[in-house]
């Protein structure tokens, strides 16, 4: 699974003050700490304190890529701070990301396209949250079919379903992972599907235990990539055991040390 | 139209093993060879293919081999009892790119040869030949833990190919190998589970993964043939899509299973249907040879001079292929 590492977001407070600071070790760090623990890929995210995020995203990419060439998803919620990103990437380039909303896929597909950069895309719209599988794929639909009318490979797609707290929308869950296997369905090549998973556990008092059980669920639904934490072992290990269980690797007694060779 | 074939794109590759070391190396062979770094499944060369042929290994004794088939003793008469006159006939008559000798005469049961004995015969060997070597223990535990080690010491420098480990006695000859600067040879009973495992339990000691050759174990043709092949294509495949911990290449010992085969052995009074005996040997042995290059196989341990050179010849074919 593409594992992209959650903890480079200035919503943390270790993350936030460095950013403040332009303390460079303290990101590089926790680059290398995510890398280390089985990241394939590192979110960047300014967080909602910054006051410049335009030139924040800009000095996190280029203090990252000083220690690492793994890709890197500019994680924002404004298409001016995606692209500000992308002028300075060298790495591979994942954009985190756009809605269904015709607004945002005019501007972020063409970026995508143009900057060769993978490009998540996230079943909601102006009009609010899905509630139901039916709604994910109609959402799912619009934004596969935005990115065929603009020649973007629809295989660097990665369709996010928009996971919920159990303890807000327990009702939702089973839809939830049914749209992950549902959109793979949509388009061939199929695009991929991704989960930003800690979002399940929120409220919860066992986040942890939640987390991993619902990534090894979806992970049997057929999901291809997680922003999470990759800091937290039990749920690394959850997932290679989950891989394994799934045939993607070979069998051997130490399995969890032989995927963290790989 | 014209056809689109459709080619396979992988991210991983067989890892590259070098065996011999020149004497610009520190060793005093004539060339090195390199086997591996396949970049996609065999052959298919419009897809990564195949950087180094796969090499034959012509397979000599330290002691004469008592249970060898007349079929296949007739052809090393002369020397069967003299290893290093043997392994000077398969250099210049054979034309072996490397040899692999197997020092059976210190298994307990085969003539109990001392260590000093064998470290001697390795040292003489070296001097007496300038190919490549691989020396193969008696397949005797506790004995090949004496005698491998002081080999590989005495083969110091010469980056030869060293086995074999096997799951629960790896430890003793990893370490010489480490220290000694050679490659070894992990063996695994027909189980990829094992392979991997062996490979990581060797990895760990602090032995690259890029110094270890698999013998995943094979079966002659009628004998398990297929299995071995299925073995090696499912490594292949896990090693394309990335998982370096069976990016390993593969030794298979060709010689030594196709002549325990009955249709090798039985003569042809035995069975008059089954045609003359002098070729079935041969035929099974280069019919185990080639299907096991199909499978992916690096270094091929050979017996009878006609089978090496009709294996030699399939290589060369197919890797001429490759410019054609």
């Amino acid at each position: 699974m593409f594992v992209i590492g959650e903890l480079i977001n200035g919503m943390y407070q270790n993350i936030g003050r460095a950013i403040k600071e332009k303390n460079k070790k303290e990101i590089q760090k926790c680059a290398l700490q995510q890398i280390e623990a089985g990241a394939d890929c590192l979110d960047v995210n300014c967080g909602p304190a910054s006051r410049d995020p335009v030139s924040d995203m800009q000095w996190l990419i280029e203090t990252i890529q000083e220690v690492t060439d793994k890709p890197l998803a500019l994680d924002s919620s404004k298409p001016k701070v995606i692209e500000s990103g992308l002028k300075v990437i060298k790495n591979k380039a994942v954009i985190n990301s756009t809605t269904a909303d015709a607004e945002k896929l005019e501007v972020l597909v063409p970026l995508a396209k143009e900057y060769n950069a993978k490009l998540i895309g996230i079943t909601i719209s102006a009009k609010g949250i899905p509630q139901n599988k039916d709604q994910r794929l109609e959402l799912a639909a619009a934004i596969v079919a935005t990115c065929e009318e603009k020649g973007f490979p629809i295989a660097d797609l990665y369709l996010d379903p928009i996971v919920l707290p159990v303890n807000v929308a327990q009702a939702q869950m089973k839809d939830i992972l049914e749209s992950i296997h549902e959109f793979k369905i949509i388009y061939e090549p199929p695009p991929k599907t991704i989960v930003g998973l800690s979002n399940v556990s929120q409220g919860t008092c066992v986040r942890n235990l939640v987390n991993r059980t619902f990534l090894t669920m979806a992970l049997a639904y057929g999901l291809d990539a997680a922003i999470l934490d990759p800091l937290d072992k039990d749920l690394m290990d959850a997932l290679i055991t989950a891989e394994l269980i799934l045939n993607k690797n070979i069998y051997c007694d130490s399995y969890l040390e032989a995927y963290r060779k790989k | 139209m014209a056809l689109q074939p459709m080619l396979e794109k992988w991210s991983g590759q067989v890892s590259t093993v070098t065996i011999g070391a020149t004497k610009s190396e520190g060793g005093s062979r004539r060339e090195a060879v390199k086997i591996g770094g396949e970049l996609s499944l065999p052959f298919l060369f419009p897809e990564g293919g195949v950087p180094n042929k796969p090499v034959v290994a012509v397979e000599i004794w330290d002691t004469a081999p008592a249970d060898w088939p007349q079929e296949l003793k007739k052809n090393y008469t002369e020397v069967l009892s003299d290893p290093l006159a043997w392994a000077e006939k398969c250099v210049k008559e054979l034309k072996a790119e490397v040899l692999c000798i197997r020092l059976q005469g210190a298994h307990p049961d085969f003539g109990n040869r001392s260590a000093d004995q064998e470290a001697k015969l390795i040292h003489e060997l070296l001097k007496r030949v300038d190919v490549p070597l691989i020396i193969l223990g008696s397949g005797d535990d506790t004995k090949d833990n004496l005698i491998l080690p002081v080999c590989a010491e005495a083969a110091k420098g010469e980056r030869c190919l060293i086995g074999e480990a096997v799951q629960d006695n790896y430890k003793t000859l990893t370490a010489s190998v480490l220290a000694d600067g050679h490659n070894i040879i992990a063996q695994s009973p027909i189980d990829i589970n094992i392979a991997k495992q062996l490979n990581i339990l060797i990895s760990d000691m602090g032995l690259a993964l890029e110094r270890i050759v698999i013998n995943p174990t094979i079966g002659a043709l009628g004998y398990g043939l297929e299995y071995a092949y299925s073995i090696m294509e499912r490594a292949r495949l896990a090693a394309f899509s990335g998982d370096k911990t069976v990016a390993s290449p593969f030794i298979c010992f060709v010689g030594q299973e196709s002549w325990r085969a009955k249709e090798a052995k039985a003569t042809s009074l035995e069975f008059p249907l089954w045609g003359p005996q002098a070729q079935r040997g041969i035929i099974w042995e280069v019919i185990t040879a080639t299907a096991l290059i199909q499978a992916g196989a690096d270094i091929l341990v050979m017996r009878h001079p006609e089978a090496i050179e009709k294996v030699n010849k399939y290589i060369d074919n197919l890797m001429t292929g490759a410019s054609a």
